[in-house]
């Protein structure tokens, strides 16, 4: 896919994300927001996934292990081919298919359920490790938050996959730098995170989280040890008056918010 | 219980190359023979009981039928949120194996009894819970995990406990056994202490009281058909275990017994809502907390007006 077609595609993920907090009147478009062009990158270019065989055991896997950020996640499966896009009218309304945090069961092309911090990295690992012993050539990608490094049970498998040479394994941390209740480096600070997780026997890799060309090279470096991509993002990216609020964790857009939005998105 | 679990497993992972064993750092002279013979198939994680559950979940999404084997009250109190959801919530196949039902600890102390579990494991949508009584019923219930669909939870005892059950019978998960046939009195044991209600069958024969005996060894799905055969005799029925006298057991039977439409003259017997504080063998704490064969059968008799 080409360079101009990824951002056009950028555009059609956040805007019909929008669309789904504004008809369901739900939360967290600004964490959906700020994961928009690495989700792009994982699914147009990196990710060895096809959606007409979304079950291949040869596939790689991804985990939203932020499960609060799914409208970002339904919205861009669906741009991907996972299902149809009439799904994503049925995003946390009544007689709805997909929830607010996800169950696996509720669409094509899910890999795990999320929506209580911590478990992603743990079942992802898990993946990882089958895959080896399976002898296949899947790899697998976790996507957490910053505030979920706060998390007691997300430091279990920190520990743990450098030990097993998980190479498979790549985790993406989208530091956005707010959380539920706070900056995040107020709430508990995280800092110097790059050196925690190089002690912790990390290949770190941290980029601009919405430059699409330095995510695609941190996603394809080859690295003997498993690897965290430090992604450093902006809550709301992309719709002014969401860049960095902690309240556009909770808000949702009203109709002219949401068409001012639109036309920020388009220009 | 825990050495023929082992055993069982060590054989069925002969067969099945799914088979996956994890723990959280125990298993000391119980877990090496599985560690041995399938090292690529045998995963210590640390001291890390949530990762296990987790790890496990995502294996078993890739197809593995991974055991996840520790103390009960690591496998099934500790990582219990990543049960509920990625174990119980995506019905995944992922084996929890728990050792040491009630007191088995002894005197290890109350961090190490578990006399809830039962009661939050059956609390789990998906999830089916067997607890064998002896070594015999291990056996069957490991052997038939292997193919069985959805997440599943065994408490199983620690000492060596012997067999009750006549090994010709069939054991099918989710089905009662009758052990004993009975006229007079039901007892519905489940876990350890399958051979101490046996006991008190046996005192109560010396009576001449004849009482059926039911080893209750899977919880989830509960073999409700067996306890309305029971109820149709219109006799009493005494339900025992080696837990909290909330939740488990007693408290299936009694939801069966309630909406059946029977008043049948029904007593628990198990651990009356309490933390041991005491210091002592399993044995000792269970004399403690009245599960011996010479505290129930005391009180049946006089429940049944036979001193």
């Amino acid at each position: 896919m080409k360079k101009t077609d990824l951002v056009q595609t950028t555009k059609n993920i956040r805007k019909a994300l929008l669309m789904m907090n504004h008809r369901s009147n739900a939360s967290h478009s600004g964490s959906a927001l700020s994961i928009v062009e690495l989700l792009t990158v994982l699914y147009f270019k990196y990710l060895n996934v096809d959606p007409e065989n979304p079950k291949d055991p040869k596939r790689d896997k991804f985990i939203l292990s932020k499960g609060h950020a799914s409208s970002g996640l339904y919205a861009t499966l669906a741009e991907r081919g996972f299902f149809d896009k009439s799904y994503l009218d049925r995003f946390y309304v009544d007689n709805g298919i997909l929830p607010g945090h996800i169950d696996f069961e509720a669409a094509p092309g899910l890999e795990s359920a999320a929506g209580s911090l911590g478990h992603g990295l743990s079942v992802g690992m898990g993946m990882a490790i089958a895959a080896k012993y399976q002898k296949l050539k899947s790899r697998v990608v976790v996507m957490i938050s910053d505030g979920e490094l706060n998390e007691g049970s997300i430091w279990e498998p920190l520990l743990l996959a450098p030990h097993l040479k998980l190479d498979n394994l790549t985790v993406i941390v989208d530091y956005n730098k707010i959380q539920s209740f706070g900056i995040t480096n107020e709430v508990i600070n995280l800092e110097p995170l790059n050196e925690k997780l190089k002690a912790f026997n990390w290949h770190v890799i941290e980029i601009n989280g919405h430059d699409m060309k330095e995510i695609e090279q941190a996603l394809n470096a080859k690295t003997s040890q498993p690897k965290i991509i430090i992604a450093h993002t902006i809550k709301g990216k992309g719709v002014s008056y969401m860049e960095n609020k902690l309240e556009w964790h909770y808000r949702s857009p009203n109709k002219e918010l949401l068409d001012q939005a639109y036309g920020e998105i388009d220009n | 219980m825990r050495k023929t679990f082992l055993k069982t497993l060590v054989e069925e992972a002969r067969k099945d190359e799914r088979i996956f064993l994890i723990t959280p750092d125990i298993g000391y002279s119980v877990l090496e023979p599985f560690m041995n013979e399938f090292p690529e198939r045998y995963l210590n994680v640390g001291v890390a009981e949530q990762n296990a559950v987790s790890i496990a979940a995502g294996m078993a999404l890739s197809g593995l039928v991974p055991y996840v084997y520790t103390i009960n009250p690591f496998v099934c109190m500790r990582p219990f949120e990543q049960i509920r959801v990625d174990v119980a919530y995506m019905n995944t196949n992922v084996r929890l194996v728990g050792v040491g039902a009630g007191f088995s600890y002894g005197a290890a102390g109350a961090t190490h009894h578990s006399i809830e579990d039962i009661a939050i494991m059956r609390a789990l949508p998906n999830m089916t819970v067997v607890c064998p009584g002896d070594p015999w019923e291990v056996e069957n219930a490991i052997r038939q995990s292997v193919n069985y669909k959805g997440p599943m939870f065994f408490r199983l005892g620690k000492q060596g406990e012997p067999i009750i059950n006549n090994p010709k019978t069939k054991f099918i998960i989710g089905k009662a056994i009758k052990v004993r046939t009975g006229k007079d009195l039901h007892i519905i044991s489940t876990s350890n202490t399958l051979e101490i209600a046996n006991n008190v069958c046996e005192l109560l024969k010396a009576k001449g009281i004849s009482a059926s005996l039911i080893s209750m060894h899977t919880i989830k799905p509960f073999d409700v058909r067996m306890v309305n055969e029971l109820l149709k005799t219109k006799k009493p029925i005494f339900s025992v275990e080696e837990h909290n006298i909330i939740g488990g057991l007693g408290s299936a039977v009694a939801e069966v017994i309630a909406e059946s439409g029977f008043n049948p003259l029904f007593k628990r017997f198990g651990v009356d809502d309490k933390y041991s504080h005491y210091v002592g063998s399993h044995d000792f704490i269970r004399g403690k907390f009245g599960i011996t064969k010479e505290n129930i059968s005391k009180n049946i008799l006089k429940l049944i007006g036979k001193k």
